[in-house]
Protein backbone atom coordinates (compact mmCIF):
# COMPACT_ATOMS: atom_id res chain seq x y z
CA UNK A 1 0.00 0.00 0.00
CA UNK A 2 1.29 3.68 -0.75
CA UNK A 3 1.73 6.23 1.30
CA UNK A 4 0.61 4.75 4.21
CA UNK A 5 1.21 7.20 6.98
CA UNK A 6 1.23 6.69 11.22
CA UNK A 7 -2.12 7.86 12.78
CA UNK A 8 -2.12 6.98 16.79
CA UNK A 9 -0.48 3.73 15.47
CA UNK A 10 -2.35 2.52 13.13
CA UNK A 11 -1.23 3.17 9.32
CA UNK A 12 -4.02 4.43 7.15
CA UNK A 13 -3.53 5.17 3.41
CA UNK A 14 -4.92 8.20 2.14
CA UNK A 15 -8.69 8.84 0.55
CA UNK A 16 -10.96 10.42 -0.09
CA UNK A 17 -12.84 10.95 3.46
CA UNK A 18 -10.65 13.05 6.21
CA UNK A 19 -9.36 10.08 7.72
CA UNK A 20 -8.02 8.43 4.34
CA UNK A 21 -9.81 5.47 3.11
CA UNK A 22 -8.13 2.24 3.62
CA UNK A 23 -9.12 0.54 0.38
CA UNK A 24 -8.17 2.90 -2.00
CA UNK A 25 -11.38 4.36 -4.41
CA UNK A 26 -10.15 3.29 -7.84
CA UNK A 27 -12.57 2.06 -9.43
CA UNK A 28 -13.46 -0.01 -6.34
CA UNK A 29 -17.30 0.30 -5.51
CA UNK A 30 -16.71 1.41 -1.50
CA UNK A 31 -13.53 2.97 0.09
CA UNK A 32 -13.92 2.16 3.86
CA UNK A 33 -11.98 4.23 6.27
CA UNK A 34 -9.89 3.16 8.85
CA UNK A 35 -12.57 3.77 11.96
CA UNK A 36 -15.11 2.03 9.49
CA UNK A 37 -12.45 -1.21 9.34
CA UNK A 38 -12.18 -1.32 12.58
CA UNK A 39 -15.59 -1.31 13.45
CA UNK A 40 -17.03 -3.63 10.78
CA UNK A 41 -13.65 -5.79 10.60
CA UNK A 42 -11.96 -5.72 14.32
CA UNK A 43 -10.24 -8.45 13.82
CA UNK A 44 -8.47 -7.99 10.51
CA UNK A 45 -4.97 -7.51 9.29
CA UNK A 46 -3.93 -5.82 6.21
CA UNK A 47 -0.65 -6.73 4.66
CA UNK A 48 1.24 -4.89 2.00
CA UNK A 49 2.55 -5.73 -1.20
CA UNK A 50 5.63 -6.45 0.53
CA UNK A 51 4.38 -8.71 2.91
CA UNK A 52 4.66 -6.59 6.33
CA UNK A 53 1.69 -5.77 8.21
CA UNK A 54 0.30 -2.38 7.94
CA UNK A 55 -2.99 -2.75 9.76
CA UNK A 56 -4.76 -4.88 12.40
CA UNK A 57 -8.10 -4.03 13.84
CA UNK A 58 -7.97 -3.46 17.92
CA UNK A 59 -9.51 -6.69 19.07
CA UNK A 60 -6.93 -8.30 17.22
CA UNK A 61 -4.44 -6.07 18.56
CA UNK A 62 -5.70 -6.71 22.05
CA UNK A 63 -4.82 -10.65 21.48
CA UNK A 64 -2.01 -9.74 20.34
CA UNK A 65 -1.06 -7.19 23.04
CA UNK A 66 1.90 -6.56 23.75
CA UNK A 67 3.20 -7.70 20.34
CA UNK A 68 2.73 -4.79 18.29
CA UNK A 69 2.01 -6.39 14.80
CA UNK A 70 2.50 -3.59 12.34
CA UNK A 71 5.58 -3.97 10.31
CA UNK A 72 6.32 -7.64 11.08
CA UNK A 73 5.71 -10.49 8.24
CA UNK A 74 2.19 -11.74 8.58
CA UNK A 75 3.77 -15.17 9.22
CA UNK A 76 5.32 -14.14 11.83
CA UNK A 77 1.76 -12.70 13.22
CA UNK A 78 -0.11 -15.57 12.20
CA UNK A 79 0.37 -19.03 11.80
CA UNK A 80 -1.24 -20.79 8.85
CA UNK A 81 -1.95 -23.90 10.19
CA UNK A 82 -3.03 -25.88 7.20
CA UNK A 83 -0.24 -23.77 4.83
CA UNK A 84 2.54 -23.36 6.49
CA UNK A 85 4.99 -22.83 3.92
CA UNK A 86 3.54 -19.94 2.66
CA UNK A 87 5.37 -16.73 3.48
CA UNK A 88 4.76 -14.89 0.06
CA UNK A 89 1.48 -12.30 -0.27
CA UNK A 90 1.25 -13.73 -3.78
CA UNK A 91 1.13 -17.18 -2.45
CA UNK A 92 -1.87 -16.16 0.17
CA UNK A 93 -3.64 -14.21 -2.63
CA UNK A 94 -4.31 -17.98 -4.04
CA UNK A 95 -6.02 -18.72 -0.75
CA UNK A 96 -8.30 -15.94 -1.41
CA UNK A 97 -11.90 -16.85 -1.00
CA UNK A 98 -10.42 -20.22 0.83
CA UNK A 99 -11.27 -20.84 4.75
CA UNK A 100 -8.18 -20.14 6.35
CA UNK A 101 -7.92 -21.82 9.81
CA UNK A 102 -4.83 -20.20 11.61
CA UNK A 103 -3.58 -19.56 15.32
CA UNK A 104 -1.56 -16.25 16.71
CA UNK A 105 2.12 -17.17 16.83
CA UNK A 106 2.14 -15.59 19.84
CA UNK A 107 -1.16 -17.06 21.82
CA UNK A 108 -1.21 -20.75 20.10
CA UNK A 109 -3.77 -21.47 22.16
CA UNK A 110 -6.40 -19.23 20.41
CA UNK A 111 -7.75 -21.11 17.26
CA UNK A 112 -9.28 -18.33 14.40
CA UNK A 113 -10.74 -18.62 11.31
CA UNK A 114 -10.58 -16.60 8.32
CA UNK A 115 -10.11 -15.44 4.99
CA UNK A 116 -8.21 -13.26 2.60
CA UNK A 117 -8.87 -11.23 -0.01
CA UNK A 118 -6.72 -9.29 -2.43
CA UNK A 119 -6.96 -5.45 -2.17
CA UNK A 120 -7.08 -3.49 -5.51
CA UNK A 121 -4.16 -0.93 -4.65
CA UNK A 122 -2.07 -3.62 -4.22
CA UNK A 123 -2.17 -5.65 -0.69
CA UNK A 124 -4.12 -8.27 0.88
CA UNK A 125 -6.79 -7.72 3.61
CA UNK A 126 -7.14 -11.08 6.20
CA UNK A 127 -10.29 -10.87 8.28
CA UNK A 128 -10.35 -13.28 11.34
CA UNK A 129 -12.47 -14.64 13.87
CA UNK A 130 -12.94 -16.62 16.84
CA UNK A 131 -12.33 -20.79 16.11
CA UNK A 132 -15.59 -22.53 18.19
CA UNK A 133 -12.51 -23.37 20.97
CA UNK A 134 -11.56 -19.85 20.81
CA UNK A 135 -15.24 -18.75 21.61
CA UNK A 136 -15.29 -21.67 24.45
CA UNK A 137 -12.17 -19.56 26.08
CA UNK A 138 -13.56 -16.12 25.69
CA UNK A 139 -13.78 -15.59 29.56
CA UNK A 140 -9.89 -16.24 29.51
CA UNK A 141 -9.54 -13.49 26.09
CA UNK A 142 -10.84 -10.77 27.83
CA UNK A 143 -12.90 -9.82 25.45
CA UNK A 144 -16.53 -7.96 25.68
CA UNK A 145 -19.09 -7.83 23.56
CA UNK A 146 -17.54 -4.58 21.70
CA UNK A 147 -15.00 -6.30 20.71
CA UNK A 148 -16.99 -7.91 18.08
CA UNK A 149 -18.63 -6.87 15.38
CA UNK A 150 -22.49 -5.89 15.22
CA UNK A 151 -23.09 -8.69 12.84
CA UNK A 152 -20.77 -11.40 15.08
CA UNK A 153 -22.31 -14.13 16.28
CA UNK A 154 -19.66 -14.84 19.04
CA UNK A 155 -22.06 -13.28 22.11
CA UNK A 156 -24.80 -15.32 20.90
CA UNK A 157 -22.76 -18.49 21.04
CA UNK A 158 -21.62 -17.63 24.34
CA UNK A 159 -25.55 -16.91 24.95
CA UNK A 160 -26.39 -20.23 24.35
CA UNK A 161 -23.80 -21.90 26.18
CA UNK A 162 -24.46 -20.57 29.30
CA UNK A 163 -28.43 -20.98 28.75
CA UNK A 164 -27.76 -24.68 27.50
CA UNK A 165 -26.29 -24.88 31.30
CA UNK A 166 -28.60 -22.93 32.99
CA UNK A 167 -31.32 -25.26 31.26
CA UNK A 168 -29.35 -28.76 31.39
CA UNK A 169 -28.74 -27.73 35.82
CA UNK A 170 -32.60 -27.29 35.85
CA UNK A 171 -32.92 -30.76 34.17
CA UNK A 172 -30.24 -32.57 36.80
CA UNK A 173 -32.88 -30.33 39.57
CA UNK A 174 -35.72 -32.27 38.20
CA UNK A 175 -33.79 -35.33 38.15
CA UNK A 176 -32.51 -35.55 41.44
CA UNK A 177 -35.60 -34.47 42.96
CA UNK A 178 -37.52 -37.12 41.33
CA UNK A 179 -34.89 -39.87 41.89
CA UNK A 180 -34.90 -38.50 45.82
CA UNK A 181 -38.87 -39.03 45.96
CA UNK A 182 -38.89 -42.40 44.31
CA UNK A 183 -36.24 -43.59 47.27
CA UNK A 184 -38.51 -42.06 49.61
CA UNK A 185 -40.93 -44.18 47.99
CA UNK A 186 -39.07 -46.98 47.76
CA UNK A 187 -38.09 -46.70 51.54
CA UNK A 188 -41.69 -46.08 52.89
CA UNK A 189 -42.75 -49.29 50.93
CA UNK A 190 -40.43 -51.20 52.68
CA UNK A 191 -40.48 -49.62 56.44
CA UNK A 192 -42.76 -50.09 59.40
CA UNK A 193 -44.01 -46.32 59.69
CA UNK A 194 -44.57 -46.77 63.17
CA UNK A 195 -41.35 -48.09 64.16
CA UNK A 196 -39.13 -47.44 61.52
CA UNK A 197 -37.75 -51.33 61.26
CA UNK A 198 -38.56 -53.46 58.06
CA UNK A 199 -41.88 -54.83 57.20
CA UNK A 200 -43.09 -57.64 55.90
CA UNK A 201 -42.40 -57.10 52.83
CA UNK A 202 -38.80 -56.43 52.58
CA UNK A 203 -38.15 -59.18 54.94
CA UNK A 204 -39.92 -61.80 51.92
CA UNK A 205 -37.53 -59.99 50.04
CA UNK A 206 -34.37 -60.31 51.82
CA UNK A 207 -35.18 -63.97 52.29
CA UNK A 208 -35.78 -64.02 48.65
CA UNK A 209 -32.35 -62.72 48.31
CA UNK A 210 -30.95 -65.49 50.51
CA UNK A 211 -28.40 -67.61 48.99
CA UNK A 212 -27.43 -71.24 49.57
CA UNK A 213 -23.80 -69.77 49.94
CA UNK A 214 -25.03 -67.42 52.73
CA UNK A 215 -27.34 -70.80 54.11
CA UNK A 216 -24.34 -72.89 54.61
CA UNK A 217 -22.01 -70.04 55.73
CA UNK A 218 -25.11 -69.77 58.66
CA UNK A 219 -28.55 -68.07 58.27
CA UNK A 220 -30.66 -67.58 61.89
CA UNK A 221 -34.42 -66.67 61.95
CA UNK A 222 -35.82 -65.51 64.85
CA UNK A 223 -39.56 -65.24 65.78
CA UNK A 224 -40.25 -62.49 68.16
CA UNK A 225 -43.74 -62.53 69.95
CA UNK A 226 -44.83 -59.99 72.68
CA UNK A 227 -46.39 -61.43 75.66
CA UNK A 228 -48.98 -59.40 77.53
CA UNK A 229 -48.96 -56.50 75.05
CA UNK A 230 -52.30 -56.87 74.63
CA UNK A 231 -53.02 -56.12 78.21
CA UNK A 232 -51.10 -52.83 77.77
CA UNK A 233 -53.07 -51.98 74.58
CA UNK A 234 -56.39 -52.98 76.69
CA UNK A 235 -55.76 -51.24 80.31
CA UNK A 236 -53.43 -48.28 78.94
CA UNK A 237 -54.57 -47.33 75.29
CA UNK A 238 -53.01 -47.79 71.76
CA UNK A 239 -50.82 -44.47 72.55
CA UNK A 240 -48.86 -46.68 75.25
CA UNK A 241 -49.02 -49.85 73.22
CA UNK A 242 -47.65 -47.46 70.33
CA UNK A 243 -44.85 -46.65 73.20
CA UNK A 244 -43.94 -50.38 73.83
CA UNK A 245 -43.55 -51.16 70.05
CA UNK A 246 -41.13 -48.27 69.85
CA UNK A 247 -38.66 -49.39 72.85
CA UNK A 248 -39.45 -52.88 71.05
CA UNK A 249 -37.64 -51.39 68.07
CA UNK A 250 -34.69 -49.94 69.77
CA UNK A 251 -33.72 -53.33 71.58
CA UNK A 252 -33.82 -54.89 68.46
CA UNK A 253 -31.48 -52.08 66.59
CA UNK A 254 -29.32 -52.91 69.53
CA UNK A 255 -28.97 -56.27 69.54
CA UNK A 256 -28.34 -56.61 65.68
CA UNK A 257 -25.89 -55.64 63.26
CA UNK A 258 -25.98 -53.22 60.19
CA UNK A 259 -25.38 -56.35 57.91
CA UNK A 260 -28.60 -57.84 59.80
CA UNK A 261 -32.54 -57.25 59.43
CA UNK A 262 -35.20 -56.40 61.90
CA UNK A 263 -38.73 -56.62 60.93
CA UNK A 264 -42.33 -56.00 61.97
CA UNK A 265 -44.56 -58.12 60.48
CA UNK A 266 -47.50 -56.30 62.44
CA UNK A 267 -49.78 -56.18 65.69
CA UNK A 268 -46.38 -57.84 68.12
CA UNK A 269 -44.47 -59.98 65.37
CA UNK A 270 -41.07 -59.19 65.18
CA UNK A 271 -38.33 -61.06 62.74
CA UNK A 272 -34.85 -60.92 63.12
CA UNK A 273 -33.10 -62.29 60.00
CA UNK A 274 -29.02 -62.67 60.65
CA UNK A 275 -27.13 -63.39 57.95
CA UNK A 276 -23.91 -64.81 58.81
CA UNK A 277 -25.51 -66.07 62.22
CA UNK A 278 -22.90 -66.24 65.00
CA UNK A 279 -22.60 -69.73 66.40
CA UNK A 280 -25.79 -71.46 68.48
CA UNK A 281 -24.39 -70.17 71.79
CA UNK A 282 -23.91 -67.09 70.47
CA UNK A 283 -27.90 -66.98 70.01
CA UNK A 284 -29.12 -68.23 72.92
CA UNK A 285 -27.19 -65.67 74.51
CA UNK A 286 -28.71 -62.74 72.02
CA UNK A 287 -32.23 -64.14 72.74
CA UNK A 288 -31.67 -64.08 76.36
CA UNK A 289 -30.45 -60.96 76.21
CA UNK A 290 -33.60 -59.61 73.97
CA UNK A 291 -36.01 -61.11 76.65
CA UNK A 292 -34.11 -59.54 79.53
CA UNK A 293 -34.26 -55.90 77.86
CA UNK A 294 -38.14 -56.33 77.03
CA UNK A 295 -38.74 -57.39 80.38
CA UNK A 296 -37.43 -54.49 82.17
CA UNK A 297 -40.77 -52.18 83.33
CA UNK A 298 -41.09 -49.00 81.97
CA UNK A 299 -43.47 -46.32 82.62
CA UNK A 300 -46.39 -44.62 80.75
CA UNK A 301 -47.96 -42.07 82.11
CA UNK A 302 -46.60 -42.22 85.91
CA UNK A 303 -48.43 -46.02 85.55
CA UNK A 304 -45.78 -49.29 84.92
CA UNK A 305 -45.69 -51.46 81.94
CA UNK A 306 -44.79 -54.89 82.11
CA UNK A 307 -44.01 -57.14 79.20
CA UNK A 308 -42.29 -60.01 77.85
CA UNK A 309 -41.27 -62.01 74.57
CA UNK A 310 -40.87 -65.80 73.37
CA UNK A 311 -38.68 -66.38 71.22
CA UNK A 312 -38.49 -69.19 68.55
CA UNK A 313 -35.61 -69.87 66.61
CA UNK A 314 -34.42 -71.73 62.73
CA UNK A 315 -30.89 -71.45 62.16
CA UNK A 316 -29.63 -72.92 58.53
CA UNK A 317 -26.48 -75.30 60.16
CA UNK A 318 -29.41 -77.42 61.47
CA UNK A 319 -30.70 -78.59 58.45
CA UNK A 320 -29.35 -80.77 55.89
CA UNK A 321 -31.15 -78.95 53.10
CA UNK A 322 -31.96 -75.38 54.21
CA UNK A 323 -34.75 -73.60 52.65
CA UNK A 324 -35.37 -69.92 53.94
CA UNK A 325 -39.29 -70.88 53.50
CA UNK A 326 -38.92 -73.94 55.82
CA UNK A 327 -36.61 -72.01 58.56
CA UNK A 328 -39.34 -68.81 58.54
CA UNK A 329 -42.19 -71.72 59.19
CA UNK A 330 -40.02 -73.32 61.55
CA UNK A 331 -39.41 -70.53 63.57
CA UNK A 332 -42.62 -69.73 63.90
CA UNK A 333 -43.53 -73.48 65.48
CA UNK A 334 -40.35 -72.91 67.46
CA UNK A 335 -41.87 -69.66 68.93
CA UNK A 336 -45.43 -71.32 69.80
CA UNK A 337 -43.32 -74.22 71.50
CA UNK A 338 -41.51 -70.99 73.69
CA UNK A 339 -44.99 -69.87 74.35
CA UNK A 340 -46.41 -73.16 75.25
CA UNK A 341 -43.83 -73.39 77.48
CA UNK A 342 -44.92 -70.42 79.51
CA UNK A 343 -44.12 -66.58 79.03
CA UNK A 344 -40.34 -65.17 78.51
CA UNK A 345 -38.48 -68.07 76.90
CA UNK A 346 -36.97 -69.28 73.75
CA UNK A 347 -36.63 -72.82 71.82
CA UNK A 348 -34.52 -73.46 68.69
CA UNK A 349 -35.80 -75.51 66.39
CA UNK A 350 -34.28 -78.56 65.63
CA UNK A 351 -35.20 -80.74 62.99
CA UNK A 352 -34.16 -83.85 63.57
CA UNK A 353 -36.52 -83.58 66.89
CA UNK A 354 -39.24 -80.69 66.27
CA UNK A 355 -39.11 -81.53 62.38
CA UNK A 356 -41.35 -85.26 63.82
CA UNK A 357 -43.92 -82.82 65.43
CA UNK A 358 -44.06 -85.12 68.38
CA UNK A 359 -41.03 -84.21 71.23
CA UNK A 360 -39.77 -80.59 71.53
CA UNK A 361 -36.34 -80.00 72.38
CA UNK A 362 -37.11 -76.98 75.11
CA UNK A 363 -34.36 -74.35 75.97
CA UNK A 364 -35.35 -71.93 78.79
CA UNK A 365 -33.99 -68.63 79.26
CA UNK A 366 -31.37 -67.76 81.66
CA UNK B 1 -48.28 -22.80 30.49
CA UNK B 2 -44.30 -23.67 31.06
CA UNK B 3 -43.25 -24.90 34.34
CA UNK B 4 -40.69 -22.10 34.35
CA UNK B 5 -43.07 -19.60 35.02
CA UNK B 6 -44.83 -20.46 38.50
CA UNK B 7 -41.48 -21.95 39.38
CA UNK B 8 -40.61 -18.46 39.19
CA UNK B 9 -43.09 -17.44 41.14
CA UNK B 10 -42.41 -19.61 43.64
CA UNK B 11 -38.83 -18.57 43.92
CA UNK B 12 -39.55 -14.89 44.27
CA UNK B 13 -42.12 -15.65 47.19
CA UNK B 14 -39.48 -17.89 49.23
CA UNK B 15 -36.61 -15.66 49.11
CA UNK B 16 -38.34 -12.80 50.13
CA UNK B 17 -41.22 -13.79 51.85
CA UNK B 18 -40.03 -17.23 53.17
CA UNK B 19 -40.85 -21.13 52.84
CA UNK B 20 -43.64 -20.63 55.62
CA UNK B 21 -45.30 -18.27 53.32
CA UNK B 22 -45.12 -20.29 50.09
CA UNK B 23 -46.63 -23.64 52.18
CA UNK B 24 -49.54 -21.18 52.93
CA UNK B 25 -49.89 -19.42 49.88
CA UNK B 26 -49.80 -23.48 48.33
CA UNK B 27 -52.30 -24.72 50.72
CA UNK B 28 -55.20 -21.55 50.55
CA UNK B 29 -54.86 -22.40 46.47
CA UNK B 30 -54.93 -25.97 46.12
CA UNK B 31 -54.70 -28.57 49.69
CA UNK B 32 -53.31 -31.14 46.94
CA UNK B 33 -50.73 -28.99 45.88
CA UNK B 34 -46.78 -29.06 46.55
CA UNK B 35 -44.50 -27.47 44.36
CA UNK B 36 -43.85 -26.23 41.13
CA UNK B 37 -41.41 -27.75 39.05
CA UNK B 38 -39.43 -25.68 36.61
CA UNK B 39 -39.33 -28.60 34.22
CA UNK B 40 -42.73 -29.34 34.23
CA UNK B 41 -46.17 -27.92 32.45
CA UNK B 42 -49.25 -26.97 34.75
CA UNK B 43 -52.82 -25.65 33.74
CA UNK B 44 -52.79 -21.64 33.33
CA UNK B 45 -55.63 -22.08 36.21
CA UNK B 46 -53.60 -23.35 38.82
CA UNK B 47 -50.97 -21.15 38.20
CA UNK B 48 -53.94 -18.02 38.23
CA UNK B 49 -54.88 -19.81 41.80
CA UNK B 50 -51.83 -19.24 43.55
CA UNK B 51 -51.45 -15.79 42.15
CA UNK B 52 -54.53 -14.51 43.48
CA UNK B 53 -53.70 -16.72 46.71
CA UNK B 54 -50.31 -14.93 46.93
CA UNK B 55 -51.96 -11.09 46.73
CA UNK B 56 -53.91 -12.04 49.17
CA UNK B 57 -51.54 -13.57 51.92
CA UNK B 58 -49.29 -10.44 51.03
CA UNK B 59 -52.36 -7.87 51.13
CA UNK B 60 -50.18 -6.47 47.63
CA UNK B 61 -52.35 -5.69 44.19
CA UNK B 62 -51.66 -7.99 41.83
CA UNK B 63 -49.86 -5.96 39.26
CA UNK B 64 -47.66 -4.70 42.59
CA UNK B 65 -46.62 -8.03 43.23
CA UNK B 66 -45.48 -9.23 39.19
CA UNK B 67 -43.88 -6.32 38.96
CA UNK B 68 -41.63 -7.36 41.83
CA UNK B 69 -41.41 -10.92 40.59
CA UNK B 70 -39.41 -9.09 37.37
CA UNK B 71 -37.91 -7.16 39.73
CA UNK B 72 -36.37 -9.97 41.95
CA UNK B 73 -35.77 -12.04 38.35
CA UNK B 74 -32.57 -9.55 37.44
CA UNK B 75 -31.82 -8.22 41.09
CA UNK B 76 -32.34 -11.06 43.39
CA UNK B 77 -28.18 -12.66 43.41
CA UNK B 78 -29.88 -16.14 43.17
CA UNK B 79 -31.23 -15.62 39.77
CA UNK B 80 -28.12 -13.98 38.72
CA UNK B 81 -28.06 -16.44 35.44
CA UNK B 82 -31.61 -14.60 33.99
CA UNK B 83 -29.86 -11.02 34.35
CA UNK B 84 -26.66 -12.38 32.42
CA UNK B 85 -28.36 -14.38 29.97
CA UNK B 86 -30.60 -10.64 28.96
CA UNK B 87 -27.29 -8.44 29.27
CA UNK B 88 -25.87 -10.32 26.21
CA UNK B 89 -28.49 -8.79 24.31
CA UNK B 90 -27.09 -5.15 24.83
CA UNK B 91 -24.42 -3.17 25.21
CA UNK B 92 -26.33 0.15 26.37
CA UNK B 93 -29.66 0.16 27.84
CA UNK B 94 -31.08 1.57 25.19
CA UNK B 95 -29.67 -1.17 22.61
CA UNK B 96 -31.23 -3.79 25.53
CA UNK B 97 -34.60 -2.03 24.60
CA UNK B 98 -34.08 -1.98 21.27
CA UNK B 99 -33.13 -5.89 21.43
CA UNK B 100 -36.25 -7.36 23.42
CA UNK B 101 -37.91 -7.68 20.33
CA UNK B 102 -35.62 -10.53 19.82
CA UNK B 103 -36.17 -11.86 23.33
CA UNK B 104 -39.05 -14.23 22.71
CA UNK B 105 -36.76 -16.15 19.84
CA UNK B 106 -33.69 -15.71 21.94
CA UNK B 107 -36.08 -17.63 25.00
CA UNK B 108 -37.45 -19.84 22.57
CA UNK B 109 -33.62 -20.79 21.22
CA UNK B 110 -32.84 -22.16 24.96
CA UNK B 111 -35.79 -23.40 25.80
CA UNK B 112 -38.39 -24.38 22.67
CA UNK B 113 -41.21 -24.82 24.95
CA UNK B 114 -41.10 -21.48 26.38
CA UNK B 115 -43.04 -19.38 24.19
CA UNK B 116 -42.74 -15.76 26.10
CA UNK B 117 -45.60 -13.29 24.23
CA UNK B 118 -43.58 -11.07 21.11
CA UNK B 119 -42.70 -8.01 22.24
CA UNK B 120 -42.76 -5.03 19.56
CA UNK B 121 -40.67 -1.53 20.30
CA UNK B 122 -40.76 1.76 18.85
CA UNK B 123 -38.20 4.35 19.41
CA UNK B 124 -40.50 7.17 19.91
CA UNK B 125 -37.25 9.78 20.05
CA UNK B 126 -33.72 9.34 21.55
CA UNK B 127 -35.55 8.99 24.98
CA UNK B 128 -38.45 7.82 24.46
CA UNK B 129 -39.61 3.94 23.77
CA UNK B 130 -43.09 2.30 23.52
CA UNK B 131 -42.80 -1.24 23.97
CA UNK B 132 -45.94 -3.14 22.94
CA UNK B 133 -46.29 -6.94 24.34
CA UNK B 134 -48.63 -9.30 21.90
CA UNK B 135 -51.51 -11.09 24.04
CA UNK B 136 -51.39 -14.62 25.15
CA UNK B 137 -49.91 -14.26 28.67
CA UNK B 138 -51.70 -12.56 31.28
CA UNK B 139 -48.94 -10.26 33.68
CA UNK B 140 -46.40 -10.80 31.27
CA UNK B 141 -46.14 -6.91 30.49
CA UNK B 142 -46.26 -6.36 34.25
CA UNK B 143 -43.03 -8.77 35.08
CA UNK B 144 -41.37 -7.00 31.67
CA UNK B 145 -41.37 -3.90 33.42
CA UNK B 146 -40.34 -4.88 36.65
CA UNK B 147 -37.18 -6.55 34.82
CA UNK B 148 -36.57 -3.33 32.80
CA UNK B 149 -36.65 -1.42 35.96
CA UNK B 150 -34.22 -3.61 37.54
CA UNK B 151 -32.36 -3.79 33.78
CA UNK B 152 -32.07 0.03 34.07
CA UNK B 153 -30.18 -0.18 36.99
CA UNK B 154 -27.89 -3.01 36.33
CA UNK B 155 -27.17 -0.66 32.94
CA UNK B 156 -26.57 2.25 35.06
CA UNK B 157 -29.71 4.19 33.52
CA UNK B 158 -32.07 6.18 35.22
CA UNK B 159 -35.85 5.00 33.72
CA UNK B 160 -39.73 6.42 34.03
CA UNK B 161 -41.89 3.86 33.02
CA UNK B 162 -45.69 2.63 33.43
CA UNK B 163 -47.50 -0.22 31.61
CA UNK B 164 -51.09 -0.20 30.73
CA UNK B 165 -52.25 -4.14 30.78
CA UNK B 166 -55.03 -5.53 28.77
CA UNK B 167 -57.63 -8.05 29.58
CA UNK B 168 -55.84 -10.61 27.22
CA UNK B 169 -52.49 -9.99 28.30
CA UNK B 170 -51.88 -7.33 25.95
CA UNK B 171 -50.31 -4.72 27.43
CA UNK B 172 -48.05 -0.89 26.27
CA UNK B 173 -45.09 -0.22 28.12
CA UNK B 174 -43.50 3.74 27.90
CA UNK B 175 -40.04 4.08 28.97
CA UNK B 176 -38.58 7.63 29.58
CA UNK B 177 -34.38 7.13 29.62
CA UNK B 178 -33.75 10.03 31.69
CA UNK B 179 -29.72 9.43 31.78
CA UNK B 180 -28.63 6.34 30.07
CA UNK B 181 -25.61 6.97 32.46
CA UNK B 182 -27.18 8.09 35.54
CA UNK B 183 -25.19 5.34 38.13
CA UNK B 184 -22.24 3.27 37.24
CA UNK B 185 -23.67 -0.11 34.99
CA UNK B 186 -22.68 -3.00 36.78
CA UNK B 187 -19.97 -5.45 35.43
CA UNK B 188 -20.82 -7.47 32.73
CA UNK B 189 -18.47 -10.38 31.46
CA UNK B 190 -18.87 -12.40 28.87
CA UNK B 191 -17.72 -15.37 29.90
CA UNK B 192 -19.45 -16.58 33.45
CA UNK B 193 -16.61 -16.77 36.31
CA UNK B 194 -18.43 -17.20 39.14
Amino acid sequence: MTGAAGNQGRIVAPGPDAGGAVLPADGTPAALGAEALDLVMPMHLRIGADGLVVSCGPTLRKLLHPTDPLGRAFHQVIDLRRSRRIRSPARLAELAGTRLAAVLCERPGVDLRGTVVPLAGGGLLVDLALGIGAVAAVGELDLTVTDFSATDQTSDILYLVEANRAVTAAWQRLNRRLEGDRRAAETRAVTDPLTGLKNRRALRDALSRVTGEDLSRSVALMQIDLDHFKRVNDSLGHAAGDRVLGRVARVLRAETRASDMAARLGGDEFTLLLRDSPPIEQLRVIARRIIAALERPMEYEGRPIRISASVGIALSLLYPDPDPDRMLADADKALYAAKRAGRGRFHIFDPGVDGEGTKHGREEDG
Amino acid sequence: MHGLVPYSIQSFVIDSYGADAWGRIGRAADPRFGRFEAMQTYDDAVVEGVLAAACREFNKRRSDLLEDLGTYLISNPRQRITRRLLRFSGDSFADFLLSLEDLSDRVALAIPELRLPVVIVRQKSSSCFDLRVEPGMRGYGLVLMGVLRAMADDYGALVLSDCIEGPDGAATLRLELLDPRFARPRDFELSDRP
